[in-house]
């Protein structure tokens, strides 16, 4: 939306749209210049006339008020009271941008956080203040598996609850549900805020639902010192979003049609996660994305993966399999766990550990396409070993049910169990000490 | 004159004035009420296009900009090192007092802490005639760096009539004054400002004879950068670049070291913070972080700042490089930067060239990649310098054919080329050996030969065929299995998976295996070579390949990376004689059962 005769608006501010049946939108101003003001409305142009349309500059950027009260509480992708109740009284207005976190302030992350799930814990270590994305596809338990990290995840010896911000970006209906009221049947709903934008709100919202979503984050844990647990899905709607309004203004498209300034407008959000020194509180981030065709090198994942610290892919095989959870370890990483893990903080051999497990379950998927070409019976006795052992690594390692939560002790040990069916020989990662203390096969 | 303009126009960093004729092209202004740094990036009529470095949220048309009639510049002097600026040389830990723990807008600070005073050793005296670039004296800028304080490149030859004597001063305090020979009167402060965007002369340039030893045994034993040299390091993400960096500016052996954050992520900026002052250089045992001067432009940090962080970086480590230093200047990543140019570009309204870059990338990719180099530096005494650049490069989808990843191929020698299959494999550094190469292979042998051993060559030569044989070997593996290879070929490819796990693989975070001096390189490649022809012998001899596969001495080969340190290196000799030992008499009597 264009508007003329505009001498006193700035960049970046907020716009209340009125149309001639008196209904208000908000929009915000993308460009201003020579009397004309750029408009972009977040509830679509949807009914708005060139005549009878009144437009008021509100003199402020997009804020959203904050406060203690916002726990237990849901809102729309503009960050308005969605649950029938009343406006929560403001401690304060927040920015919905935010600011830059100045890399100096930033604390290390370095706190392992258990989530119960040992895939996760045991090879994709999840540590407080990181951002960890899950890579899905159409139709897979990417959902299931956020529910149950929300609930479960603890920092271990100190029982500490995380407190969930969950913002649903153009999900279905049921999605969303599915999220409500698995926080609510554990619980968990009274230390959560809610932000849900549907598939048939206006796509511009969406635009807004991660920033208000992450101001909320940002103050409960940097001004009320809680961990907070951010959940945004699904930010391929996000990115499409963004897309379209790149598309209506005409702009130089990159990749796919997607704006070139996507990997900085997503990383604005994504960065939106970590510690401050001197500060208790911690944002820990963890976008869900459906990769289009699962395609990991379509542009959403793509830049994703270059922003986040690390990344949790879902496969279509193993989703077909019926293992839960489907992670393809291979392609997931967690840039963090070095740093959150070992003596001290997990245990001295889990790095090692993790680091063998990956090399033994590559093996076994080299081992596997060679089968398939020479038969089992062409295979070596090495190679029969590390067959099992793959088999083994995803019945009684991966797979878990999603009530399920174990602890890193068990997770460990289930870990050593199928690292004993191979020769000591093979464990290359694993220093001798930690062989003597834990390896259960043959020596 | 100081231009004074209006804002007539603002979308995102790119912002419209008028009233802008007496500007200059790349002139620094400052925009608006809260006074945003800027810089004229073009200029039609009396309109001035202007990148601004800064959040431009609530800027106004009609509000003030005023030039500085200066251009771009960093502020050089003792106080540099150890510090972490913003792409515009504003030291963050300032910052971070004046706004708190978010970087706020507006807000100016010094580089540098003008008051600190420094001890100032003259080098010079009075009558002495001075050139730009000439050294004036010395001050110590941390333990491990004596400063050398340089008379600006750009100032004429004069005769000095005066120097400080040795004594502490402050920055701004005139240590020296000159007249040229046309009587103009010079003073000299112990820092000069030089344009960002404008290189650094120099006297002469030589050809890069001298590696650049990193530690890291994949790049100094197969793929060398040399001192003065380029390099890049594409790959998807999760391929391990940033780690690859961190490993070259931990442990590259130059005496500074430049690390530009370009648009990545803010914890790995905290995690150098963190890191490097507990690390302890091998060469001097001191931290580290008294060598290294880090540039975060992270990126959720204004697009136009990363786009300077670059020159910014770059500028610092000619400086250091005019003293006689090596220099290492790690950018991670250059396809963040161009990135930034696009983005200004499409604002600009250019027309773009390949996937929407601007089709000004190749020659901007070249001037940055050319400012690498060994030289002489101008000015008396003689000394020469290098600065090394080694820039990331993180192509969309992993795709090396897309435009920033080929533009950069053609301006650097050294090319590490990393694959996701291998770090999918856990496979790290994923460099991957058959696509990467060295240009500077033949130029640093003879500094192999001298210096660690005369074989290296060949020994290098031997190893790395047989890994090319293995490539070739792999093909036919995947069609017909292993077995259909005769016991001479399955030998290469044992031997081959005993060099990437025992040579190629190394593990940046463990305790011993991070860091590896040449001369345990050698040892380890002389090991895997000499069990290579032992074991072809036994073969030939009719021992069987099972028995060989069975020998103990191969899991020592392979812990041998991270069991022996670089100080008890002689135990890699004890190993060595195992090895004979296993292959001597009967295989079946050292065999132990597995």
């Amino acid at each position: 939306m264009v508007i003329d005769g505009v001498t006193k608006a700035s960049f970046d501010e907020l716009v209340e749209i009125e149309t001639d049946e008196g209904e208000r939108r908000l929009g915000k101003v993308l460009e201003i210049g020579f009397g004309k003001a750029v408009v972009q409305v977040f509830e679509g142009t949807t009914g708005l006339a060139i005549t009878g349309t009144k437009v008021k500059f509100l003199g402020k950027t997009m804020t959203m008020p904050v406060s203690q009260e916002l726990l237990g509480r849901v809102f729309d992708g503009l960050g308005r009271p969605n649950d029938g109740l009343p406006d929560p009284v403001a401690d304060k207005f927040l920015d919905v941008n935010g600011e830059p976190m100045n890399p100096q302030s930033r604390e290390y992350p370095t706190s392992f956080i258990q989530t119960g799930v040992s895939v996760i814990d045991g090879m994709l270590t999840l540590v407080r203040g990181q951002k960890l994305p899950i890579f899905s596809g159409s139709g897979m338990s990417h959902n299931i598996l956020a529910a149950q990290i929300a609930r479960q995840a603890t920092v271990v010896g100190t029982n500490e609850d995380f407190a969930v911000v969950f913002a649903a970006i153009g999900v279905q209906y049921s999605e969303a549900q599915y999220f409500k009221r698995s926080l609510e049947e554990s619980g968990a709903l009274r230390r959560s805020v809610l932000f849900i934008n549907l598939a048939d709100d206006p796509a511009i919202e969406r635009i807004i639902t991660p920033r208000v979503a992450l101001t909320v984050a940002e103050y409960l844990a940097f001004d009320l010192g809680m961990h907070v647990l951010a959940i945004l899905t699904d930010m391929t709607n996000y990115a499409e979003a963004l897309r379209e309004i790149s598309a209506a203004r005409e702009e130089v498209p990159g990749r796919k049609g997607y704006p070139g300034y996507l990997y900085t407008d997503l990383a604005n959000n994504y960065e939106r996660a970590g510690r401050i020194k001197g500060k208790s509180g911690s944002v820990t981030q963890m976008p869900i994305l459906s990769m289009p065709a699962d395609d990991i090198t379509h542009p959403i994942p793509d830049l994703t993966g270059y922003i986040t610290e690390g990344q949790v892919v879902l496969g279509r095989d193993l989703f077909r399999k019926g293992i839960y959870p489907p992670v393809n370890v291979m392609m997931s990483l967690s840039r963090l766990m070095k740093d959150g893990v070992g003596e001290g903080k997990t245990r001295s051999d889990h790095m090692e550990v993790g680091n063998q497990l990956y090399d033994a379950y590559s093996r076994a998927q080299e081992v596997r396409a060679l089968a398939e070409i020479v038969g089992k019976a062409g295979l070596t006795g090495v190679d029969l070993k590390y067959l099992d052992a793959g088999d083994n690594f995803e019945t009684h390692f991966l797979k878990q049910s999603p009530d399920e939560n174990r602890n890193l002790d068990e997770t460990l040990s289930r870990a050593w169990d199928i690292l004993a069916a191979l020769p000591e020989g093979e464990l290359t990662k694993i220093k001798d000490k930690h062989i003597q203390q834990y390896y259960k096969g043959n020596k | 004159m100081v231009v004074k303009g209006r804002i007539v126009w603002v979308s995102g960093p790119a912002v419209k004035a008028d009233g802008m004729s007496s500007a200059k092209m790349y002139e620094t202004v400052e925009v608006g009420d809260s006074k945003l740094i800027g810089e004229v990036i073009r200029l039609t009529g009396d309109v001035a296009f202007i990148q601004v470095y800064e959040s431009t949220s609530g800027l106004k048309p009609g509000e003030d900009v005023i030039g500085t009639g200066q251009p771009l510049s960093v502020l050089l002097g003792p106080g540099i090192i150890g510090r972490i600026y913003d792409g515009i040389q504003r030291p963050l830990d300032e910052i971070a007092e004046k706004s708190g723990a978010f970087i706020g807008r507006g807000i100016t600070t010094s580089p540098v802490d003008m008051k600190k005073k420094y001890k100032f050793n003259p080098l010079v005296k009075k009558d002495d005639t001075i050139f730009g670039g000439s050294v004036l004296g010395t001050v110590e800028e941390t333990p491990l760096l004596t400063h050398k304080i340089l008379v600006p490149p750009n100032y004429p030859e004069s005769t000095l009539t005066d120097i400080a004597k040795e004594g502490e001063y402050d920055l701004e305090h005139v240590i020296g004054q000159a007249s040229s020979k046309n009587g103009d009167k010079i003073q000299l402060k112990m820092y000069h400002k030089w344009p960002v965007r404008k290189p650094r002369p120099y006297a002469e340039r030589y050809d890069p004879t001298v590696p650049l030893v990193t530690g890291q045994r994949i790049i100094d034993t197969y793929f060398p950068i040399a001192k003065g040299g380029t390099g890049a390091i594409p790959g998807g993400f999760g391929t391990g670049k940033t780690v690859t960096l961190h490993q070259i500016a931990k442990w590259a052996d130059s005496k500074v070291v430049v690390y530009i954050g370009c648009g990545e992520r803010g914890n790995e900026m905290t995690e150098v913070l963190v890191e490097f002052p507990h690390l302890i250089d091998p060469r001097s045992q001191r931290p580290l972080m008294e060598r290294t001067v880090l540039v975060a432009n992270t990126s959720n940090m204004p697009v136009a700042a990363r786009e300077a962080s670059i020159y910014t970086g770059v500028t610092m480590a000619e400086y250091y490089r005019d003293m006689g230093y090596d220099v290492v200047l790690v950018a991670d990543s250059t396809s963040r930067w161009a990135e930034a140019l696009r983005e200004m570009s499409g604002r600009l309204e250019e027309m773009p060239a390949e996937e929407g870059y601007p089709s000004y990338l190749a020659s901007r990719l070249a001037e940055f990649y050319e400012r690498a180099g060994r030289i002489r530096a101008l000015g008396s005494p003689d000394r020469s310098g290098s600065v090394t650049l080694v820039g990331a490069v993180s192509p969309s989808g992993a795709d090396f054919t897309e435009p920033v990843t080929t533009h950069t191929i053609r301006f650097i020698k050294t090319f590490w080329a990393l694959d996701t299959r291998l770090a999918y494999s856990r496979h790290y550094p994923s460099i991957n050996w058959m696509q990467s190469y060295s240009g500077y292979l033949e130029d640093i042998s003879k500094w192999w030969k001298e210096n660690v051993s005369p074989d290296w060559y060949d020994l290098r030569a031997e190893s790395y065929h047989i890994l090319q044989r293995e490539d070739t070997l792999k093909e036919i593996v995947r069609l017909l299995g292993p077995e259909a290879l005769p016991d001479e070929e399955k030998l290469v490819l044992e031997v081959a998976r005993m060099i990437k796990i025992g040579i190629l693989q190394q593990n940046s975070f463990d305790k011993v295996d991070t860091y590896c001096g040449p001369a345990k390189q050698l040892k380890l490649v002389r090991l895997m070579v000499k069990f290579y022809k032992e074991a072809q012998k036994a073969l030939k001899e009719g021992k069987s390949l099972a028995d060989i596969r069975a020998l103990p001495i191969i899991t020592t080969l392979l812990r041998a990376k991270f069991e022996v340190t670089d100080e008890e290196i002689s135990k890699l000799e004890e190993i060595d004689k195992q090895l004979s030992d296993s292959f001597k008499g009967n295989i079946e009597e050292v065999k132990v059962s597995v």
